[in-house]
């Protein structure tokens, strides 16, 4: 592949008892952003430190714009990182910071003066260059942090949960603009982060990491609406996850009882037999919710329950419902039609949803657990 | 009374009463002995129990060239023990506070607070049990063949250097980890991913960075070392030209406390003359160096 910009392949990490990267292989294209989504502790930094050059692999090979990277120091990589905690160097100005990079490559200080000036100036600092780094709001320094690496024009930029410190007004601010700027330069962005939205919202490509291995690799709506393992529909977005054993298979469709004895139907994913332990997962949104059977869709399960606790987060609102005979906790998101405003804890409902909008998958070991009514991941 | 000044009068003798013990220390042991040496160095005996105003002790110093450049000399040495304690603390620093991880740093600096659990006289007398001709290394020299005979290792300026390095290094490796602790591994990194060599970030990054606590370290060793006199005695001898024992010589040998007084203030001043000297170079602050010991 010509086009990719990072290749790696079968590359593995293992610390004393942990293996932090599994023979992982994957590629990122050139100019777009890629995203590594995963727990802490599932080997993304581990990852992206290898990428970096900090850390050596044990196995495996990490190619850079073509070029194999093995024995290749961190200064000499074509790869420049935003660190977590930005890193910009306070006994310097912020110009002074922006031109380092520029320094170590021998150019000389008007020369790299200048440049460092015209980058700040594209990042809307153009007055900030004798400014000291901590005059600077935090929006500012990172900015600066991104600058500083840009300025060098890498093949690949890293950046290592910079949002992370970030409170949230400005975290949401900083993702419009994180994306903005890579669609302005066109650099190559690798990406980790523990935030799905994060993920969902700057990323071309995501992989899910856990475990050291990726669980899925595709466009975020592969992911959200496509999940292939019950990790990845657990962990992106919100999603019932009810747990229970296979009654009846019908083509692509199972039927599900739990041991408590309610019954759904979900599109079964992989090998699933009638009487397979089976997870599955309902997003709130491909849910129904009505007061009269007659405003449900047709054609589709009903089930009925109660009220147990409103969530109002604007547009994102949902119900919490309890399944009557079971007293299971169900989240529906409330459409914007403004039909439910006047919902109240303790009202009757009913629910549906379309079983090929839900999915179930063999269950995982160990992971028989109990039900979630889909808080975000 | 009104409460409120009430409450501030408390706050005044409180305040008062918990800084009572240093200033004591300060105005009994300190400044007033300290008077009273720039009184007596500003006299001159005239004739038995008779004193007189003047600068005859000053005069004195720069009239009689071994004294100056005894001063000289114990300026220069100073500078130089500073200067090689801090190129031998700086890797110790740096190992403790970077690379050595929990236990194995609390050793490794419990090791460097050994020596000081022994007194500074015995430490020294060590220090010439090994060097003396009749000592350890210098009869090893012969064993190894690399002398023929004995050879004196006591009574050098090295030898001199190397305990003024060993009776100071703690003192600069304590504020250098201190301040290289604080320095963030990622700033390191950054530097290191943003393309510089090892040589760079140290000159640019962490030298910087640890700039108080390198100035803080070397401040207090040259103080320290300027006014040693054990030391310098023991294993220089004759030849260790040392100002403390000029001063001593004048006060204890010579009577002389005229001239004593004058000396002490005289190194006094070298000493506040070169720190002020260190922090214009460094272009550190008092305050903010202070902070760091």
């Amino acid at each position: 592949m010509s086009t990719a910009d990072l290749v790696a392949n079968a590359v593995s990490k293992r610390f004393a008892d942990t293996q932090a990267v599994d023979a992982l292989s994957f590629s990122v294209e050139r100019g777009s952003f890629f995203s590594i989504l995963g727990p802490s502790g599932c080997g993304k930094t581990t990852l992206l430190r290898m990428i970096a050059g900090f850390i050596a692999p044990d196995s495996g090979d990490i190619a850079i714009g073509g070029n194999s990277m093995r024995n290749v120091a961190p200064n000499r990589r074509p790869v420049n990182m935003v660190f977590q905690q930005l890193a910009l160097f306070p006994m310097m100005s912020v110009g002074e910071n922006v031109a380092f990079g520029l320094g170590q490559r021998g150019m000389g200080r008007a020369d790299r003066m200048r440049r460092s000036h015209a980058m700040l100036e594209r990042v809307g600092l153009g007055g900030a260059s004798a400014k000291r780094v901590d005059e600077l709001s935090g929006g500012q320094r990172q900015r600066v942090a991104i600058a500083r690496s840009l300025v060098l024009e890498p093949t690949l930029l890293l950046l290592d949960e910079p949002l992370g410190a970030l409170d949230l007004k400005l975290r949401e601010h900083m993702k419009i603009e994180l994306k903005q700027l890579q669609a302005a330069f066109g650099t190559t962005f690798v990406y980790i982060t523990h935030d799905q939205s994060e993920a969902l919202v700057l990323s071309d490509h995501v992989g899910v990491m856990s475990n050291g291995r990726f669980e899925q690799l595709g466009t975020p709506q592969d992911l959200y609406y496509r999940p292939q393992t019950p990790f990845v529909a657990a962990f992106v977005g919100a999603n019932n996850r009810i747990v229970g054993r296979t009654t009846n298979r019908d083509g692509a469709l199972v039927e599900i009882a739990t041991t408590d004895g309610w019954t759904i139907h979900a599109r079964g994913h992989g090998p699933i037999a009638p009487g397979d332990a089976v997870e599955a997962f309902v997003r709130p949104e491909a849910a129904s919710l009505a007061r009269e059977a007659r405003e449900l869709p047709g054609g589709q399960p009903n089930h009925t329950g109660q009220v147990q606790s409103l969530l109002f987060d604007g547009a994102n609102s949902a119900v919490l419902v309890q399944e009557t005979r079971t007293r299971r906790e169900f989240r529906i998101a409330l459409p914007q039609t403004g039909q439910f405003s006047d919902l109240k804890p303790g009202e009757a409902v009913l629910f549906s949803f379309d079983p090929e909008r839900a999915v179930c998958f063999p269950a995982r070991p160990g992971a028989a657990g109990r039900d979630t009514a889909g808080s975000d991941g | 009374m009104d409460s409120a000044l009430e409450t501030r009068w408390h706050g005044r003798l409180s305040l008062g009463l918990l800084l009572a013990p240093a200033v004591l220390w300060l105005g009994a042991l300190i400044v007033l002995p300290h008077v009273d040496l720039a009184v007596l160095s500003f006299r001159e005996r005239v004739g038995p129990r008779q004193y007189a105003a003047s600068l005859a002790q000053y005069r004195t110093f720069f009239a009689e060239p071994l004294y100056w450049r005894v001063f000289v000399r114990t300026a220069l040495m100073s500078v130089a023990a500073t200067l090689l304690t801090l190129l031998l603390a700086f890797p110790i620093a740096w190992v403790i506070a970077k690379l050595s991880r929990g236990r194995s740093s609390s050793w490794l600096f419990i090791l460097c607070l050994i020596p000081f659990w022994v007194s500074e006289t015995v430490r020294t007398l060590g220090w010439m049990i090994l060097l003396r001709e009749s000592g350890v290394l210098p009869s090893l020299l012969v064993k190894l063949g690399l002398t023929a005979v004995p050879v004196e290792l006591l009574y050098h300026d090295a030898t001199i250097l190397v305990g003024l390095i060993y009776t100071s290094l703690l003192f600069m490796v304590i504020p250098l980890i201190s301040s290289l602790e604080s320095l963030d591994n990622s700033l390191i990194e950054a530097a290191y991913d943003l393309g510089a060599g090892g040589f760079v970030i140290l000159r640019t990054i962490v030298i910087p960075h640890a700039a108080p606590g390198i100035t803080a370290g070397c401040i207090v060793v040259f103080m320290l070392t300027l006014g040693n006199y054990l030391t310098p005695t023991l294993l220089g001898g004759k030849n260790s030209q040392w100002f403390t024992e000029q001063i001593y010589t004048q006060f204890i040998t010579r009577f002389n406390w005229e001239q004593g007084a004058a000396f002490g203030f005289l190194l006094l001043a070298l000493s506040t003359a070169m720190v002020v000297i260190g922090l214009r170079i460094s272009g550190q602050r008092f305050g903010d160096v202070m902070r760091r010991t």
